[in-house]
């Protein structure tokens, strides 16, 4: 029986048999089914995933007419962070003119929506000028973050020293006092920003702070829809779960704590998202079949349950990407066609 | 990481007509294959062009909606804007911001 090459969720390679990694693909499958109460993929959707494992080149792609929009996360940071040096409007056009980009998202070193909120108006002029000399949509974005509003970082005593004394209702006071001091960084921003003449706003890597998150971030969409129907709006997810952290909130009478993607979006189009895009994270010590099937079965039953436009979060660590600092281009590739195809995705 | 989904699954942004997908995606919440077809039916091409960088050129070019080479005397940036919301019938955030600071309109009626 052949071997497959293939890496781990850690990113490092390892040589699997074709007997494993058909294991590993319905042991993938099965673990996001029974967790999210889903179907799992196809035995055809299975084969699929076997044959992209089984190739040898280096890199896949979509078939022709299959190619999906781009929608990015902090984009003109990544380029920061990699030391270049650019001013955003230079990474903007980067983004615009060397990388193929769909869109372009201007966005602050420091991601968040609390820390724009003081040096926004140093970046309304930024974007303005950006949006005189680009062409593709141009977003902006930051994360809701709702961890800066605890102790020692913001005003909230800090849940997580309540919790472990059996402060419960401290606990969760202090959470809902900072869902809504969020809720109004988040409008200001978006508003700050949507008047500057940005065509939308991006909330990502929300829930990261569990159920409060969420519902922070959902409350600010719903008041940005309303107050700007035009406005386009994408929220990207922390991970495939929400984390029950205060336990009892909901939204529009859903009980936000446990929710999976298909759930999620349903939440977020009600408020007024347009782009959905949800995170499946990597499990590290176990092998990308692994990690790729279970992605694709939530990511599937996501876009299933949509109306509106599913950009999976294919980024480091998310989406059968392994956790490396430095993607390998092998794995990306294989996770990025197969989400697109088997997944039906709108973009990434 | 961003060049390599570009090449691997991207519609190639301002190389072909991603860019204009996109639009439709962000502002009108409209699924891939919908904002294909709103998109190639307002340019009067084929879906399949869409993603052609060939093709999307000469369109691109044709239509003066602004192209990665671009020669004097074109559109760039906001002025192509203005066109790619006249073409595609949508709304565009920072052109009507544009118009206002301007009072286009206005002037164009006096």
């Amino acid at each position: 029986m052949g071997k497959i090459q293939t890496r781990m969720g850690d990113g490092r390679r390892v040589e699997l048999t074709e007997a494993k990694v058909r294991s590993d693909l319905e042991e993938g499958t099965n673990d996001a089914a029974d967790r999210a109460k889903v179907s799992p993929l196809t035995p055809d959707e299975i084969e699929y995933l076997f044959e992209i494992h089984q190739c040898t080149d280096k890199a896949v792609s979509v078939e022709q007419g299959k190619e999906v929009c781009l929608t990015y996360d902090s984009s003109t940071t990544k380029l920061k962070r990699a030391h270049i040096s650019l001013s955003k409007i230079q990474s903007l056009q980067v983004l615009e003119r060397a990388l193929g980009a769909d869109s372009l998202e201007l966005a602050h070193i420091d991601y968040s929506f609390k820390p724009v909120k003081p040096i926004v108006v140093f970046e309304q002029p930024i974007l303005e000028q950006a949006l005189l000399i680009t062409i593709p949509p141009l977003l902006y974005g930051a994360m809701p973050n709702l961890g800066l509003y605890s102790q020692p970082n913001g005003p909230c005593p800090n849940p997580m020293d309540l919790l472990p004394q059996g402060k419960i209702s401290e606990a969760k006071a202090s959470f809902e006092a900072a869902v809504e001091l969020a809720i109004k960084d988040m409008v200001y921003v978006g508003s700050q920003m949507y008047e500057t003449g940005a065509d939308g706003i991006n909330f990502d890597t929300t829930a990261a702070a569990g159920d409060p998150e969420f519902l922070a971030a959902l409350r600010a969409v719903e008041i940005l829809r309303k107050k700007y129907p035009e406005m386009g709006i994408e929220m990207g997810m922390a991970s495939e779960f929400i984390l029950g952290l205060h336990g009892d909130l909901t939204y529009d009478g859903v009980r936000l704590a446990g929710l999976y993607p298909h759930d999620q979006v349903k939440l977020a189009q009600k408020a007024g998202v347009t782009i959905f895009g949800p995170a499946i994270n990597i499990i590290s010590n176990r092998s990308l079949p692994f990690n790729l099937a279970r992605s694709i079965t939530y990511t599937k039953a996501c876009t299933e349950a949509a109306d509106i436009p599913i950009h999976a979060a294919v980024g480091m660590g998310v989406c059968g990407i392994p956790l490396a600092i430095t993607p390998p281009v092998d794995a990306l590739s294989r996770a990025s066609k197969a989400h697109v195809e088997i997944c039906r995705l709108d973009g990434l | 990481m961003h060049a390599a989904h570009a090449i691997v699954s991207g519609m190639g942004g301002l190389r072909t007509a991603g860019d204009l997908v996109a639009r439709l995606q962000l502002n009108r919440a409209m699924k891939i294959d919908a904002a294909k077809k709103y998109v190639a039916d307002k340019l009067r091409v084929s879906v399949a062009d869409l993603a052609d960088p060939v093709a999307m050129r000469e369109v691109r070019e044709d239509m003066d909606i602004g192209t990665l080479n671009e020669c004097p005397g074109v559109s760039k940036g906001i002025d192509a804007k203005f066109r790619i919301a006249e073409i595609l019938d949508l709304e565009i955030n920072c052109v009507n911001l544009f118009k206002q600071r301007v009072n286009f309109g206005s002037q164009k009626e006096s």
